[in-house]
Formats: C-alpha cells, structure tokens, sequence
C-alpha cells in the first residue's frame, strides 16, 4: 500500500502507520461501495497531505452524498450482530478527527486527520513552543 | 490469506493466517467456515494467532460465521487472540459476544 510506503520513508511510528492504514482502507471500502455503489466507471481520489505534526488523509468519491448521522449505531445491542456497518466507527477510533463535506454536483469526501507525535510523545508544533 | 484446517475430539479448527481485511481474508475465513459446516461440523474453534490485521469486513465475516453456525445448532468459539484482534473486538464490543479461550485443551473440553 503506497500510504504504507509513504509512512514508513518518513519514519512515521508502526502503530500510528496502522492506525491510519485501518481507518483510510475503512474510508476507501466506504467510498467504493457505498459512495459509488460499486459502479467500475466511478472514482476514488485519495489525497495525502503531510503536514507539520498531522496528516490529513482524503478520500473522495462520486456518489450522490449521504447523511452520516443517519449510519446505524453498530454499538447499539439490535446491531451488534450485523455483519457491516462499522467503518465509520474504525475511522473515528483510529484517528482524531473525521469531517465530511459534500460536493455541489455530487460525491463525498471524508477528511481524516491524525496526529503524528515524535518518540518525545510532543507533536513538531508542541515541540518547538 | 491461507486457512489452515485441523480436527480434533470432533472440533473443527481453523487457523487463518494474515490479513482478514476487505477482498483479502474476509472472503476465505467466509470459505472456510461454509466447508467444514457442508462436511458436517458443528463445533468450529477459530485460532486467530496468525492473523496480522482485521477490519470491519473481516469483523463482519466473523460475526456472520458466529451467526451461521449458531442457526444450525452449533458452536464458534476463538482461540489465542493477538492483541490488535482483541483491540478491534473491544471497539466494537464483540468481545462480550464470542467466547475466547487463551489455551487450546480449554477450548477444546468448552464445547
């Protein structure tokens, strides 16, 4: 996975590297299928960008848009056995920070961002205060 | 991802090893667990010590398997959980659905 690759040449901590690694293939699988409904002539842009002390990760499609507050709570007891429905709740446990937006003609872009802290446990902009 | 299958004191294990994540694992875990139902288990012990990485495709396939055989009337139980594993299972709160075992004999006198 290039956002692995990308993670590891910039010596971004393993469990951090999972962590997003989980959350972008939730995002991805999410766009796919429910975003584009699996349509073959629909895209998924990701866009990475590295900035000081975070990543933010995009990942859009070219689907016709969706309520997240209307995903079925997986936690809840009548959905905890159903067999999908918990991407979002991945996205939100492994990184920081999930927003939306919606396009004018169409599609969603899940916006995730994380933290990335040096072995010191500050992040660049903490550390350099 | 490769299933490995064993039987012992009429259990069926399976032991996947890798990824259990979307297109990888989740479709050959749901493999696995179809075969031994069709050849006649009932009692399935899932050894997850393998597996690197699961997502909720894989969660998914693991709670349909769990359901599946519950509705023929047997049993799916885990065995040797990785700490990522009990980490995904605890997110989602699964952990309070299935029931793991640390010890392969324990599993195994369970059912």
């Amino acid at each position: 996975m290039v956002l692995e690759e990308a993670m590891t040449n910039l010596d971004i901590d393993k469990q951090v590297s999972y962590e997003v690694g989980m959350a972008v293939r939730e995002a991805v699988a999410n766009a796919i299928e429910h975003g584009n409904r699996s349509a073959p002539e629909k895209k998924v842009k990701v866009a990475l960008d590295f900035l000081p002390g975070e990543l933010v990760v995009r990942v859009r499609d070219e689907g016709d848009g969706f309520d997240p507050e209307r995903v079925a709570d997986p936690l809840a007891p009548v959905n905890l056995l159903r067999p999908s429905g918990r991407g979002i709740l991945f996205m939100r446990k492994f990184m920081d920070e999930i927003d939306y937006t919606f396009g004018l003609d169409g599609g969603t872009e899940v916006i995730l961002r994380k933290l990335l802290r040096g072995s010191n446990g500050l992040t660049d902009e903490e550390e350099s205060r | 991802m490769k299933v490995d299958v064993r039987h012992r004191e009429g259990v069926t294990i399976l032991e996947p090893k890798g990824k259990i994540t979307i297109g990888v694992g989740d479709i050959a875990l749901r493999d696995a667990v179809v075969e031994s139902l069709e050849a006649g288990s009932r009692n399935i012990l899932l050894d997850l010590n393998q597996v690197s990485t699961i997502d909720s495709s894989g969660v998914g396939e693991m709670v349909s398997a769990y359901t599946t055989v519950t509705n023929r009337g047997g049993k799916l139980k885990l065995l040797n959980l990785p700490p990522k594993v009990v980490d995904i299972l605890q997110i989602t709160q699964l952990i309070t659905v299935f029931e793991a075992f640390e010890e392969e004999d324990e599993a195994i006198a369970s059912f």
